[in-house]
């Protein structure tokens, strides 16, 4: 099934045209909207002139998660704030997060692509979509919920967490598809299995799993205990939340809405432009977006491209799953993470040094984050009492710092490894990538 | 009058308490009384040398998180009811005690304990007239 056969199968070339007029409209907004943008482009000496198409994209400057911070919260925006009808924001690296604002159209775009994502995994408007993403300044609940609405499935926005009920909801209301991170489905399943509830009588077939990475023998093990076809779903706010791209239901790849988020990959360290079917870093122009356009966004996940149709029929093209990261941010239960963020908050408290360990781990299929911290020699550790209130307060102020829940260790001073080069601060015991 | 008690921070790793003791040993340093208050994570170890200044510079510079603290000692005879007297006589005043341990040495008995507030505990002890043991004590011990 397609949503959108005009643009999900449109010839390359057509596709080409296309996106290639909207660019020229999207560089014309920015230059004159975006002071950032301007100057940049200025700067390297080009004008919304010398921009007639796709081809022309290497002449645009990339943009970077750093510079939505530099501007934040709204410095990005392109039109005036009366035209932005949502705010959505995702976990920062300095405390501060990443902003992103829709206008009426960016929110219509939105359900049109999320609407083709549940599509191309078989959902109808005969579903019942249980969206256990979280709701919320996290893009992923109200994207789910927007898809399923437009197509016109019944959606139970159930939000994430509080398992018994996810299961007794799923149960009685006779859910079908299933939404949320793909260690929350698998979790699901297990509490499933160990429930009195007979899986019989449930009727969920499918469910699309995104916002964290995941593998090929997770989606068989999700397949296998829930018995639904898991289809691997894509995105992330800055370039519009979920629904960048998404697998269908033959599970070969990831079609990007390109007439939409135009790709590219390229080599993190050179910035060249690859060729088709290489591996490198992908990267997104939003031609259509309104309230947040952003030029060549790099996302910073690895992956590759496959411009051949698809059984499907769909000639958009395909990005392989991601298989890594150019930088090292944690996807942890779908919350980015930058090991950087424990570092300043560390520097800010007296009584730790700033060397660290994290170690994440997936137990119960949930992922779990232990951080190692080294008491500083002076610190009156004979009470224990003083060494829990620290322990409790490098919790308290990390688990607001992160948005995500963690187990503090504190170690010995001078136990941790100094390295004058890359030290090695986190340990990933998933066996995700 | 408090003696010098050296607290060291020490992971649950095995091993960690013999090196210490390895240390300690190789300098001469003799242990009076040891103790180890432990959480699931990590222990205090708490020491009685016989030189605790010597011992902790010697623990630092081999790496180990040690700390010098405060305690009272008290001396008390070796017989039953004798160390209850003393903290019967604390929590009438309302003192808190934040840890004690206690070992024996022939007849006498030394109770070592920590509290928040020393000079309210050593007014209670001078009144009821219990035995307060110096740091020179314990070097001789």
């Amino acid at each position: 099934m397609i949503w959108n056969e005009t643009f999900e199968c449109m010839s390359r070339e057509e596709m080409r045209r296309c996106q290639s007029r909207r660019l020229v409209d999207m560089v014309e907004r920015v230059y004159h909207n975006v002071p950032f943008y301007r100057k940049k482009m200025q700067e390297m000496g080009v004008g919304p002139e010398d921009v007639r198409g796709v081809e022309d994209l290497p002449k645009l400057p990339f943009t970077t998660k750093q510079d939505l911070r530099d501007n934040y919260p709204y410095g990005l925006f392109a039109v005036p704030m009366s035209e932005i009808v949502r705010v959505h924001a995702s976990s920062g690296t300095t405390g501060k997060p990443t902003v992103v604002g829709y206008t009426r159209k960016d929110l219509a775009t939105w359900s049109e692509v999320m609407a083709r994502t549940l599509t191309a995994a078989g959902v109808t408007r005969h579903d019942f979509v249980q969206v256990a993403y979280g709701y919320g300044l996290f893009t992923g609940g109200l994207g789910a919920h927007c898809g399923a609405e437009k197509i016109g499935a019944s959606v139970i926005p159930i939000s994430g967490g509080n398992t018994r009920r996810q299961l007794q909801i799923m149960h009685d209301f006779g859910s079908t598809t299933l939404a949320c991170t793909p260690s929350y489905a698998l979790h699901l399943a297990e509490a499933l299995i160990e429930s009195d509830y007979n899986r019989d009588e449930f009727k969920l077939k499918t469910g699309t799993f995104g916002a964290e990475p995941w593998t090929e023998n997770m989606r068989r093990e999700i397949e296998e205990k829930l018995r639904i076809k898991a289809i691997d779903i894509f995105g992330l706010s800055e370039i519009i939340g979920p629904g960048v791209s998404s697998e269908c239901t033959c599970q070969s790849g990831l079609h990007v809405f390109e007439d939409h988020f135009v790709p590219e990959i390229i080599d993190p360290v050179t910035l060249e432009v690859l060729p088709e079917g290489a591996d490198g870093e992908i990267v997104f122009t939003t031609v259509t977006k309104e309230g947040l356009p952003l030029l060549r966004y790099r996302t910073r996940d690895l992956t590759s491209l496959d411009y051949s149709p698809c059984r499907c029929g769909r000639t958009l093209v395909r990005m392989k799953k991601c298989f890594g990261r150019s930088d090292d941010m944690l996807i942890i239960r779908g919350v980015n993470v930058f090991p950087s963020q424990v570092e300043t908050v560390l520097l800010e408290m007296q009584e730790t040094s700033p060397h660290y360990i994290i170690t994440v781990d997936r137990k119960n299929n949930l992922d779990v984050l232990e951080l190692q911290v080294e008491v500083k020699e002076e610190f009156p550790f004979d009470r224990i009492s003083e060494l829990q209130k620290l322990t409790d307060r490098i919790k308290r102020t990390m688990e607001s710092a992160l948005q995500i829940s963690l187990s503090v260790k504190l170690v010995e001073t001078k136990t941790i490894a100094r390295s004058e080069g890359k030290a090695v601060r986190v340990i990933d015991k998933r066996k995700t990538l | 009058m408090t003696i010098k008690q050296l607290s060291v921070f020490l992971e649950n790793k095995s091993g960690r308490l013999t090196e210490v003791l390895e240390v300690l040993g190789g300098a001469g340093i003799n242990i009076t009384s040891l103790t180890i208050a432990d959480t699931s994570e990590y222990g205090i170890l708490r020491l009685i040398v016989s030189d605790a200044e010597k011992a902790f510079r010697l623990l630092k510079s081999n790496g180990f998180s040690a700390n010098l603290t405060e305690v009272i000692a008290l001396s008390v005879s070796h017989q039953a009811g004798s160390l209850a007297k003393v903290m019967k006589a604390l929590s009438d005043e309302q003192l808190s005690i934040e840890y004690t341990y206690a070992f024996c040495l022939g007849d006498k008995a030394i109770a070592v304990l920590r509290t928040d507030n020393p000079s309210r505990a050593f007014e209670i002890i001078a009144n009821r007239r219990f035995t307060v043991v110096s740091e020179n004590d314990v070097r001789n011990i």
